[in-house]
């Protein structure tokens, strides 16, 4: 089984290249060699769509993990550049530093100011240890923490997007409280009275993605994952190794489709054919409706309304039974 | 862990702390604390409610709360019996209300043997309903934690229950009961980074086991070297995020006092149930 999204990809990756060279060489060619590459361009462009249609038509948890993973899907920021206008980043924490896996700022939506905050990967070397591989430290929560009390005196309804493998695990930001800051965040999101919206873009990766995910209407795009735990993490405490990832994403049931049958997102956000990735604005485009109707749906409700709107939402997440009997002890 | 759970079984045990060989009824009347290093050893959960409330106030609820395996997870139903079978409980919290010192508290602890301790749907909703339960009766909510984490057998569930049991510390937080949690060996991953860390006191055992990545998740992620005491509660205590360690013996003393300090101040009526 592929191992990251590039080796899935592969053959649509090759086949979408070979369309750039033929597109250009159709470009220089003159006729009537240029018809006959047009020709073979249609033809080209028809294999590859059906290509993706098979591919994405039935994508397993285990694609869906790769799909959702993809350093080529737009990330926070640039949904951020496409939906929203005016966004100011804001970046201190007031405590100890400036966090760059969790990015955060107001920003217009149309013509309604937001708090926007969202965990932010990197594309490149640089980038991705810029951005710790999209792992918040705890500074990254208690700023998010003060942004999100800032929306609630200004007013603002809070938007988040959720894109995180997990929390920072390292020895510093466990000295510096990362439990305690992703439960506080948590706990701030249970506060506030204005809207919040949160929308799984990428990996929600267990803890660090829910410390800001705790919203009124929580959106995930067709393709995103949403976890306990990552599925190679699963593998290594279950089976003791991490190469059976593939069957722990199935076990954990992660992908958006299962969050929907179980109760615990509202709304499937669709993705443009062949993934996120393949058409960024269309992409955008479909978050920023529903975050968009979710929002103007919930402007009516007073703010005491949405807390507890929020508060019963994730009070009934859980599945459990009840028992006739004493469970019978061995000793 | 101790070898043996059973007293009546060997006479002997040995420690988990410094290995010497304990006499197993001196080690129970010790309340399983090693005479000789100190070694808080982990509790089944009626031990820990018959030492720490006042004798016979506890009254167990929700009793018949369990998981039904809601991902067909594999093997999970197995364990869930097989952890049944070994606690007599269904799952791995056991809460009610209890007596402090004549005071009524809302409590819940956890039993590290079901599961380790792991918080599914049943250990969320018992959890949600014991600080519920406090804000309701305005009595101090008192949990006892014991937990690897969340359970990854019930998947997205499970980890919504961290938001769920958040959630209701808030409207025991808004109600102005007090809440105290224990930390006990171990106090792990999502069940520190949820309830656990947003009581308004926070105690915990010597030694105990407190941290936020478990060593294999850790290992995966290539943290590399972690100092000596990483990750134990008189490391998380250095890095203030536990208010005291206390030990097991001077536990229910410690306990009391606060509820006593932090429910006879400005809110005269925290203490008496309502209706």
């Amino acid at each position: 089984m592929a191992k990251t999204w590039r080796e899935w990809e592969r053959p649509l990756i090759e086949l979408e290249e070979g369309l750039v060279k033929l597109k250009a060489m159709a470009r220089e060619a003159e006729s009537p060699r240029r018809e006959e590459l047009e020709t073979n361009i249609a033809q080209f462009e028809r294999r590859r769509d059906n290509y993706i249609d098979v591919m994405y038509s039935r994508l397993g948890p285990w694609e869906k993990v790769l799909v959702a993973r993809a350093d080529k899907r737009p990330y926070t920021l640039d949904y951020v550049a496409a939906i929203f206008t005016n966004f100011v980043e804001l970046e201190g924490d007031r405590r100890f530093g400036a966090d760059h896996a969790i990015v955060g700022g107001p920003a217009l939506l149309d013509e309604m100011p937001c708090m926007v905050i969202g965990h932010q990967k990197g594309r490149n070397i640089q980038e991705r240890q810029y951005r710790n591989f999209g792992m918040a430290r705890p500074e990254g929560y208690r700023k998010a923490i003060r942004l999100m009390e800032m929306a609630d005196r200004f007013g603002l309804p809070v938007v988040t997007f959720i894109d995180t493998p997990a929390a920072d695990p390292g020895v510093e930001s466990e000295s510096r409280g990362i439990s305690e800051a992703i439960a506080a965040a948590m706990f701030k999101m249970f506060e506030l009275t204005v809207p919040t919206v949160a929308v799984v873009v990428g990996e929600g990766g267990s803890g660090g993605a829910i410390g800001i995910a705790a919203a009124n209407a929580v959106l995930m795009q067709e393709h995103a994952i949403y976890s306990v735990i990552p599925p190679e993490g699963c593998a290594a405490i279950l089976w003791r190794t991490p190469d059976k990832g593939p069957q722990a994403a199935t076990a954990l049931k992660l992908t958006a489709q299962h969050a929907l049958e179980y109760g615990l997102v509202d709304e499937i956000v669709p993705e443009p054919r062949g993934g996120a990735h393949r058409d960024p604005a269309e992409a955008a485009g479909l978050v920023k409706e529903a975050v968009l109707r979710r929002l103007c749906e919930m402007r009516k409700l007073s703010g005491e309304k949405l807390r507890e709107a929020r508060y019963q939402k994730f009070r009934a997440m859980g599945r459990f039974e009840l028992a006739s009997r004493r469970p019978a002890t061995s000793d | 862990m101790t070898k043996r759970t059973s007293t009546q079984a060997e006479p002997f045990l040995q420690c988990a702390g410094c290995k010497k060989i304990l006499f197993a009824m001196e080690f129970e009347q010790n309340l399983r604390v090693c005479p000789h290093c100190g070694h808080h050893h982990r509790l089944p959960a009626r031990q820990r409610i018959a030492m720490t409330f006042d004798e016979g106030s506890f009254e167990e609820l929700d009793a018949d709360l369990r998981s039904g395996n809601p991902l067909g997870f594999p093997d999970y139903q197995d364990k869930l019996e097989a952890a049944e079978a070994r606690t007599g409980f269904f799952d791995s919290v056991v809460s009610g209300r209890a007596k402090l010192f004549d005071a009524p508290v809302s409590a819940a602890v956890a039993d590290f043997a079901f599961m380790g301790g792991s918080m599914g749907s049943a250990a969320g909703e018992k959890i949600a309903r014991t600080l519920e339960r406090a804000a309701e009766e305005h009595i101090p909510a008192i949990v006892f934690c014991a937990s690897g984490g969340a359970r990854m057998q019930e998947g997205l569930l499970s980890l919504m229950q961290m938001a769920k049991t958040t959630a209701a510390a808030q409207r025991c937080a808004q109600s102005g009961c007090p809440y105290f949690a224990v930390f006990t060996d171990p106090t792990m991953a999502g069940v520190l980074a949820s309830y656990a860390s947003v009581a308004d006191v926070i105690l915990a055992e010597p030694k105990a086991l407190v941290g936020f990545a478990g060593a294999r998740v850790a290992k995966q992620a290539g943290v590399g070297k972690v100092p000596d005491d990483f990750q134990t509660a008189e490391y998380a205590h250095a890095h203030g995020m536990i208010d005291k360690i206390v030990h097991r013996k001077e536990m229910r003393q410690t306990l009391g006092t606060l509820v006593k300090l932090m429910t006879t101040g400005r809110r005269a009526t925290v203490g008496s149930r309502r209706g």
